[in-house]
């Protein structure tokens, strides 16, 4: 693109040539005032408050949609943009509501700022003022439609940003009204994002109702833990207590948006359920004991254990949402007190690439790099649910151009366009996969290696995958394989990533693996048990999460982790953590302390603690507490570094939170490396063909819901009120259900080998005939385990 | 500066050099002091607010009127109707120059802004009246009220119920004052 220089306010200014004058002027810090303009949105030109003048314009003209042209003279402050923008206000405060004082957007409201600006101090307005109903459009957001100015950000945001129209306007003229469909409740997972967009308090957030005011609170930069993009955040507090939480502004990771996962699980910090006492055992219940107590009880009874029976005995499982020197800690702790059993990987099934695995499960190409790739391969992966903030960024890919195709147990759906959308049965994910590897390596005419092409499945349907080889294969290198949270603990994964990573060596396809919340800072601080810290292997291999509830522990320490919910085997680890002779829980919660816990340390939240999260790129970010911890609760590292002074542990004499993450070596070359070891690949368990199945029988599809991931979103009141947040039922395929003479919300009995379960069952259209959609991480759930079938038991 | 400056030029330059008017001002000293002219003007001033009137208010039995504008005690007003004025936007909170206001809000039932909190620190406060001059609504007054203690320590933080209860008892006089200030406002 060429430059063009125009003069803005007798300042000489470069601008790119197609680009308005609002972006010229806003570049070289020249502020027009504007409502409608947002930089990530499309121009609507409808506000008219940015009007300015333009010499040879015979009138004012609006800056944000007034092309920049080669030695234009705009003036923005002159006596004809002024007043144009004089009288742009007053059309403006016609209708508009003088309620500033009772309005959550006052002190931080562009048209209150505006209106002292520019606005008059009498109105000239008689007539009666306009007032509009405010429908009731879910939990997040709050409406106030009489003080809206038609600028249709929110409206824009949802065509354009979010993919899904739910805001639109109807009416027109001073009978134009913004509204959702049938006052339908607005479901979008970036939602929250209208709450900042809106320049007046129309859209305003629903749990932060009057709770504040926006000059009051302090603000305090923070990365999200819930998802593996690590979004910057912005907690705003008064007096301790985290009031909202805003986007933190960085380009390379969450443009100016958040999800609403990041944005309103503050709601959780604040709850009645925090842990504020540290609990020690006595008789049958935990009584409230100070920390030295606590500690040296801690301490005390891991000793005996260990000595007892050994280091080995006892193991660690550990939250993927703590924080890389939280990981580093507990590892270190563990390994000090000669225990390998130690992990993070809760919910993952399949260990057998462990030792071939990079230094963490991450991306080969950026986050800001998405939009301009060309074509994408989804393997079981939701990603608008998952991490909404990427799927936004695929969304941009797909309207620069780019084809995205899918591999899904489940007819996910997605807020772009998918040209390719191949469903199967979870246990055909792999011998599919492999379809499309092999097709892909016949198009590129190379030789896929026998442990692929002994995958194939001949039965599955070969136009499908030969689409979708050749949408991979038209430019390779802008191509990417994404797998998601549904491939990482598919009980295949290890062939899903392998035959990814061959894919990569072999056509220079990138891949990106998502993991659960921080998990990549988990696997560079060596919370694993095969490795150690900066990827070093492990001397003594240790058990690995799925192993530690089957083997025999008589030790357990749980790190902020709810062991029924965040855990692929709760029935196997309840068992495990009966059994055991000691179990230390360290819990942001008080009702996520199993009742097998010993000793019960209370730890801070993520706004309470500060740490460094890595996200899916390999990015480091660091976290500061925005809040001192809750009654007693302590930041996680703190209360590790004294029980491991306790423990008389060497090492442990940290001051800082820095020190801790400036002693984990993180080694560069085996960082994202591909891996060209195959072997794993064919001893892929249950990957053949499926025949029909049985009536009764069913291949459970399971994922974990958006606002279920982990111990602090399924305690924000606010996201569980959610549509997202839909009751635990079993979804089962139209089909099926007429089959079987069910209606909807019939309750009926599934088993499977660790347990039963009584759920409503409901015709979704998402899921094959022979597949049942049962989500985990609810409690409803917990009794099946982490099977891959069930059966329906026709007599209930 | 140098002690040595300090005897500058022209000042006693020669002792021996004394002028004319020197010598008279001497003289006329000498007379005001042996005639004690000082004392009898004193004396004079005195016995001339001796036989004036009497401007002394024998407080607390006798008081003096106050201007509408006086700012005493704090009180929260209401609506005729009986509803609270307040509405929890905290300009107050914000404009105090001492502090000396807490204020925590919510939603209430029906869905207004409503305090849940609303504190002054009467030890904090300086009663400058910007509160008042802040509020939209005209809830958090000044009232005319300066006679108060507390005999509790904790006292000195009137609440929100407080400031409530002395807005109602005083409402007649809070009103009337308003409304012979408001020309002027």
């Amino acid at each position: 693109m060429s430059k063009i220089k125009l003069t803005i306010d007798d300042k000489l200014v470069e601008a790119e040539s197609g680009s308005m004058v609002i972006q010229a002027a806003d570049s070289v810090g020249i502020y027009i005032p504007r409502f409608c303009y947002h930089e990530k949105l499309s121009i609507a030109a409808n506000c008219r408050m940015c009007l300015v003048e333009v010499e040879k314009a015979v009138k004012p003209l609006p800056a944000c949609a007034t092309p920049v042209t080669d030695g234009m003279v705009v003036k923005t402050s002159s006596q004809i943009a002024i007043e144009a923008q004089k009288g742009t206000m007053e059309f403006l405060l016609i209708n508009h509501p003088l309620d500033c004082p009772v309005c959550d957007q006052g002190g931080e409201c562009p048209l209150q700022d505006q209106a002292l600006g520019y606005g008059d101090g009498v109105s000239r307005f008689n007539e009666a003022k306009r007032v509009v109903n405010n429908p009731d459009i879910g939990a997040l957001i709050q409406t106030e439609m009489t003080r809206c100015i038609h600028c249709t950000r929110c409206v824009r945001f949802g065509q354009e940003v979010a993919g899904l129209m739910e805001f639109g306007a109807i009416g027109r003229g001073e009978d134009m009204k913004i509204t959702t469909f049938m006052e339908a409740s607005i479901d979008s997972e970036v939602s929250g994002n209208v709450i900042d967009l809106c320049p007046v308090g129309a859209l305003t957030s629903k749990p932060y109702r009057f709770s504040a005011r926006s000059w009051e609170m302090s603000n305090q930069g923070l990365v999200s833990p819930h998802d593996c993009l690590g979004s910057n955040m912005i907690a705003q507090s008064v007096a301790g207590e985290v009031k909202r939480v805003l986007p933190g502004h960085n380009e390379e990771v969450n443009e100016c948006w958040l999800s609403d996962r990041d944005r309103f699980s503050y709601e959780a910090v604040n709850s009645d359920d925090r842990l504020v006492q540290p609990l020690i055992r006595r008789g049958d219940r935990m009584e409230e004991a100070t920390w030295k107590d606590a500690l040296t009880q801690a301490a005390a009874i891991l000793k005996e254990t260990i000595n007892k029976t050994g280091g080995q005995s006892i193991g660690a499982l550990c939250t993927p949402t703590a924080t890389l020197e939280e990981f580093y800690l507990l590892q270190k702790l563990m390994r000090g007190v000669g225990s390998s059993n130690i992990d993070h990987r809760l919910r993952q099934q399949d260990f057998r690439d462990d030792a071939v695995a990079p230094l963490f499960p991450g991306s080969q190409i950026a986050v800001s790099d998405i939009p301009r790739a060309s074509s994408a391969l989804l393997v079981g992966c939701n990603l608008r649910k998952e991490l909404p903030l990427v799927a936004i960024r695929v969304r941009q890919m797909v309207q620069n151009g780019g084809s995205v195709a899918s591999l899904n147990p489940l007819r996910y759906d997605a807020n772009f366009a998918i040209s390719h959308e191949y469903v199967v049965e979870p246990n055909r994910m792999a011998s599919t996969l492999a379809g499309i590897v092999v097709r892909m390596a016949e198009i590129g005419n190379c030789d896929a290696p026998f442990e692929i092409t002994s995958l194939v499945n001949t039965t599955s349907d070969q136009d499908a995958i030969n689409a979708i080889a050749q949408l991979l294969l038209r430019d390779p290198n802008s191509a990417f394989v994404m797998l998601g949270q549904v491939a990482v603990n598919d009980p295949t994964a290890s062939s899903l990533r392998a035959m990814a990573s061959w894919l990569a060596t072999s056509f220079g396809v990138r891949v990106i693996t998502l993991s659960d919340a921080n998990s990549v800072a988990g696997w560079i601080a060596g919370c694993l048990p095969h490795r150690e810290a900066g990827g070093k292997s492990a001397d003594i291999l240790g058990n690995n999460a799925l192993e530690m509830s089957t083997g025999t522990l008589s030790g357990c320490v749980l790190y902020g982790l709810e062991p029924d919910l965040d855990y692929s085997a709760p029935g196997s680890l309840a068992e495990t953590l009966t059994k055991a002779e000691t179990v230390v829980s360290f819990s942001v919660f008080r009702s996520a302390v199993p009742p097998q816990a010993d000793v019960a340390l209370p730890l801070a939240s993520f706004t309470e603690n500060s740490g460094s999260y890595v996200n899916f790129e390999g990015r480091v970010q660091f976290s500061n507490a925005a809040v001192l911890p809750r009654g007693e609760a302590r930041p996680g590292w703190k209360i590790l570094r004294v029980l491991g002074n306790l423990l008389r542990l060497d090492g442990f004499d940290y001051v800082a939170v820095e020190d801790i993450a400036r002693e984990i070596p993180i080694d560069s070359a085996v960082m994202l490396q591909n891996s060209s070891d195959l072997s794993y690949v064919g001893r892929a368990e249950g990957c053949g063909a499926v025949g029909d199945l049985e009536d009764s029988i069913f291949l459970r599809v399971c994922d974990v819901p958006l606002y279920s991931v982990d111990p602090t979103v399924r305690r924000a009141v606010s996201l569980q009120k959610t549509k997202d947040n839909i009751p635990t039922s079993v979804g089962l395929s139209p089909n099926r259900c007429e089959q079987l003479g069910f209606k909807p919300g019939h309750v009926a009995t599934f088993r499977s080998l660790s347990g039963s379960v009584q759920l409503p069952i409901y015709p979704d259209a998402r899921v094959l005939d022979n597949c049942a959609y049962i989500p985990a991480g609810r409690v409803e759930t917990v009794s099946l385990g982490a099977s891959q079938t069930v059966w329906l038991d026709l007599n209930s | 500066m140098d002690p040595s400056d300090w005897s500058g030029e022209g000042f006693v330059a020669n002792p021996f050099c004394i002028s004319l008017a020197m010598i008279l001002t001497n003289l006329k000293n000498l007379v005001r002091t042996w005639f004690l002219v000082e004392l009898v003007r004193g004396l004079g001033v005195t016995s001339r607010y001796l036989f004036r009137r009497k401007i002394t208010v024998q407080y607390p039995e006798e008081k003096i009127p106050k201007s509408p504008r006086f700012r005493g005690l704090h009180a929260l007003r209401r609506y005729p109707n009986g509803e609270e004025r307040c509405i929890a936007c905290k300009l107050c909170e914000a404009v105090c120059p001492a502090l000396a206001i807490t204020i925590e809000s919510e939603v209430r039932d029906d869905d207004t802004r409503r305090t849940t909190r609303y504190d002054i620190d009467l030890f904090k406060c300086v009663y400058c009246g910007f509160c008042e001059e802040a509020c939209p609504v005209d809830s958090i007054v000044l009232t005319d009220i300066h006679e108060f203690h507390f005999e509790q320590r904790e006292g000195h933080i009137i609440t929100k119920n407080d400031l409530l209860d002395i807005g109602d008892r005083y409402e007649a006089k809070i009103a009337a004052d308003r409304q012979a200030d408001a020309a002027y406002r």
